[in-house]
């Protein structure tokens, strides 16, 4: 029986490498890697290649090493938006093919780009926890009062998202934030509220504080994932999302340049670019799908929850990659100084 | 050895060489011993710094990129719009990058500079061969396609900033890590004031390295003192204590003071329900947590050297002190803590050369203003990828530790002792 067992497991231990394909799919860890798996992965595991799933934190240098040190270990990775079009600029990805992805028309415009493509869309906005606060804000300006909502506001450790949310509460348009922020006296002014607002500001780090904070009491309000705020609530917690002014963005796939498994790689990216396994991933997560066919395949109440949803779309506003990347370096440098004054 | 000695020595010179031979030799053993250390050492230690200091003035970009360009604008007095030779240089260096991660490169390079010149950039390199343009067209026409292109070429701070990167090694990067920066006609001056980072984290990192310092001492020796009264028995038991949360990992130490201190935690519950306080104190996220969690780690690293000079100190002396009158206070603080000197300068340089260094615990536990020098270089290591402020940060680093290490041999006139 143990010999009988020993060869099995030999046999088993020699001869599965050899027939399955492997890719490694790297993702941001949490609820997302979560509903990645059982949307994404496990499904697609079926076909034939089997996923190794790792966690990052979008640290791009990685990729960088890997590229120019020509060891590249990771098939697909999904990078945060900034990074597709940088990573592509300095030859970090492989440019997509297409026609081996799907109908480009079926997807949102933003999704698609030479180097990455959408997998999803997703929203920081303000949130606050229904069982203390009955009323909550309604718009940036009533995130920056304190004096018409006492306590503490979470916002993220940076510049990113804050400087335009600033703006907004300065009563900036939506329409004009970018147009502002990019002339001298629009940065001064979105930092000169962000003073205002800095005593009562509790930073965080990490995409899973906010919603601790607003669950232990730390904070009134919190600037936030829109997916995180789901899944707390999928835990029994009774946390509200304001959609006003919140900040859309579209996390990407893409395929580090050189990866040992580029056509499975491709394949995995079009599996997870159908309208199915879309669909299957927003049920998962409150994170809208890319490829507008999977809406039709959602119920309302999926849908309300939704950055992509009409309702929750109407005042929001769409990140600008080509603005961060040309002024993100500078913008971060000066929050850095702005936080030890 | 004894035969050779027995016997008369020929000549005394020869013998000289001979035992200067066997000395040599003895020696060439001795360093060969301690070869792999060496090699190890030189490999893993000296030369990534000697990599890191390189790439913290190393400014190949735009001198790979734009050869022709640097050359073209090398007259150019860097006020108003550059010669149209320039902008003709330029279309024939963009045009001729072998690959466009070369483009990418120079973009980066020059945003780091000049905000917006990496979109400028980008899109001039995808936008060539201008339209309606031939090798055979004159600078003057060429010139007018690239402002067609995009007008911002018309600036001179994209220009400037070419013409300052032409050549393939720059202090830009560390005199931006000191808030310093060179001017387009390559004067230095101290940067906007709304730019000033790094002299204040610099300083701020000192602030809270002293900090952590102080408290661990003032927590520590008490401790160790006590310690080495004890019989060894209970001393190893308590030795154990000590060690038991050094060998537990830093994030989970980390991860359990948020929970302890967090505003609905045990701290502030337990404050609360003693009457102490009514509203719970802002412990976490803040200057405070940092310091706690970080007087918690680095506490091990002062009571061991503390501990281990204490241990060699002879109790009979503080009696003698007192047996002659002294009082036993003015006899601790004068007999005693002198002894200890050592383990005081060591412990406190250890943790204070650690706290320096300091990353995971005040980017989980701090706000921005708690952020220390490390954090700043994993920001541009990781998220900016601007490598070169990235080594220019740790070059900074490295220096302020020596300079450091070099006031404490000169204060304390010893080489450093760990007990």
């Amino acid at each position: 029986m143990k010999k009988t067992l020993l060869t099995a497991a030999l046999v088993a231990g020699f001869s599965l490498p050899a027939l399955a394909q492997q890719i490694t799919v790297i993702n941001f860890g949490g609820a997302n890697a979560n509903a990645q798996k059982k949307a994404y992965y496990e499904p697609f595991e079926k076909t034939g290649t089997k996923v190794v799933a790792v966690e990052y934190n979008g640290e791009q240098a990685k990729i960088k090493a890997m590229v120019e040190t020509k060891k590249v270990t990771w098939d697909v990775v999904e990078v945060e938006s900034p990074d597709v079009a940088r990573g592509c600029d300095e030859g970090l990805f492989e440019k997509l093919d297409y026609a081996k992805i799907g109908n480009k028309a079926d997807f949102l415009p933003a999704a698609v780009t030479e180097c990455g493509v959408g997998v999803f869309v997703w929203s920081t906005v303000m949130a606050y926890n229904g069982d203390k606060l009955a009323a909550g804000p309604k718009t940036w300006a009533d995130f920056f009062d304190t004096k018409k909502f006492a306590g503490k506001r979470g916002m993220r450790k940076g510049a990113r998202y804050n400087v335009e949310f600033a703006l907004m509460a300065d009563g900036v348009k939506v329409g004009d934030v970018y147009k502002v922020l990019a002339t001298k006296e629009g940065a001064d002014r979105a930092f000169k509220k962000l003073t205002e607002l800095k005593p009562s500001i509790q930073w965080w780090e990490a995409g899973a504080q906010p919603p601790q904070f607003l669950v232990a009491g730390d904070v009134a309000m919190t600037t936030v994932y829109n997916g995180r705020i789901d899944a707390a609530n999928r835990e029994g917690k009774n946390l509200k999302i304001t959609w006003t002014g919140g900040i859309y963005d579209l996390d990407y796939w893409v395929i580090p340049k050189g990866s040992p498994n580029k056509d499975a790689a491709l394949k995995f990216i079009a599996f997870a670019s159908t309208p199915d396994a879309q669909a299957e991933y927003a049920k998962n997560i409150a994170y809208g799908p890319t490829n507008t066919k999977a809406l039709a395949k959602l119920d309302a109440k999926v849908l309300g929850n939704l950055p992509t949803s009409p309702a929750n779309s109407a005042d929001a506003l769409q990140f600008d990659l080509k603005f961060w990347a040309d002024q993100g370096e500078q913008l971060e440098k000066r929050f850095a100084a702005w936080a030890a004054q | 050895m004894s035969a050779t000695l027995a016997a008369p020595p020929p000549d005394p010179r020869a013998l000289q060489h001979a035992l200067a031979r066997a000395d040599k030799q003895r020696k060439l053993r001795a360093f060969s011993l301690t070869l792999p250390l060496l090699l190890f050492l030189a490999l893993t230690f000296l030369v990534p710094i000697a990599v890191l200091l390189k790439r913290a003035v190393e400014n190949p970009e735009v001198a790979n990129a734009l050869p022709r360009t640097a050359a073209a604008l090398d007259g150019w007095n860097r006020e108003g719009t550059p010669p149209a030779e320039a902008y003709a240089a330029l279309t024939r260096d963009l045009a001729s990058l072998p690959d466009s991660a070369d483009a990418g490169a120079l973009a980066r390079r020059l945003n780091s500079e000049v905000p917006g010149a990496r979109s400028l950039v980008m899109a001039t390199y995808k936008a060539l061969p201008l339209p309606q343009t031939t090798a055979a067209t004159s600078a003057t026409d060429l010139k007018a396609a690239v402002l067609a292109l995009d007008e911002r070429w018309g600036e001179p701070t994209y220009w400037q900033a070419i013409a300052k990167n032409g050549s393939r090694w720059t202090p830009d990067y560390l005199l931006t890590s000191v808030d310093l920066r060179r001017d387009a006609k390559g004067a230095v001056e101290r940067v906007e004031p709304e730019q000033r980072a790094f002299g204040r984290i610099l300083v701020r990192t000192f602030e809270i390295s002293l900090v952590v310092t102080l408290w661990c001492l003032a927590l520590a020796y008490p401790l160790a003192y006590w310690l080495t009264t004890l019989p060894a028995r209970t001393a190893n038991v308590l030795m154990i204590l000590v060690l038991v949360p050094f060998w537990t990992s830093i994030l989970v130490r980390v991860a359990a003071w948020i929970v302890l201190l967090q505003s609905e935690g045990l701290v502030n519950h337990a404050l609360i329900g003693l009457h102490v306080i009514n509203q719970p104190l802002a412990l976490l996220f803040n200057r405070t947590g940092v310091v706690i969690a970080m007087v918690h780690i680095l506490l091990p690293f002062m009571i061991l050297p503390l501990y281990s000079v204490m241990k060699s100190v002879p109790p009979t002396y503080l009696r003698a002190a007192v047996s002659l009158g002294s009082a036993p206070l003015a006899a601790f603080f004068r007999v005693y803590v002198p002894q200890t000197y050592a383990g005081i300068g060591a412990g406190a340089l250890l943790v204070f050369i650690l706290s320096i260094g300091y990353y995971v615990t005040p980017a989980l536990l701090g706000g921005p203003d708690d952020q220390m020098l490390s954090y700043y270089i994993a920001q541009y290591t990781n998220v900016t990828v601007n490598w070169g402020m990235a080594c220019a940060l740790g070059a900074l680093l490295l220096a302020a530790t020596l300079v450091l290490y070099a006031v404490y041999r000169r204060v304390t006139n010893s080489e450093l002792s760990l007990g």
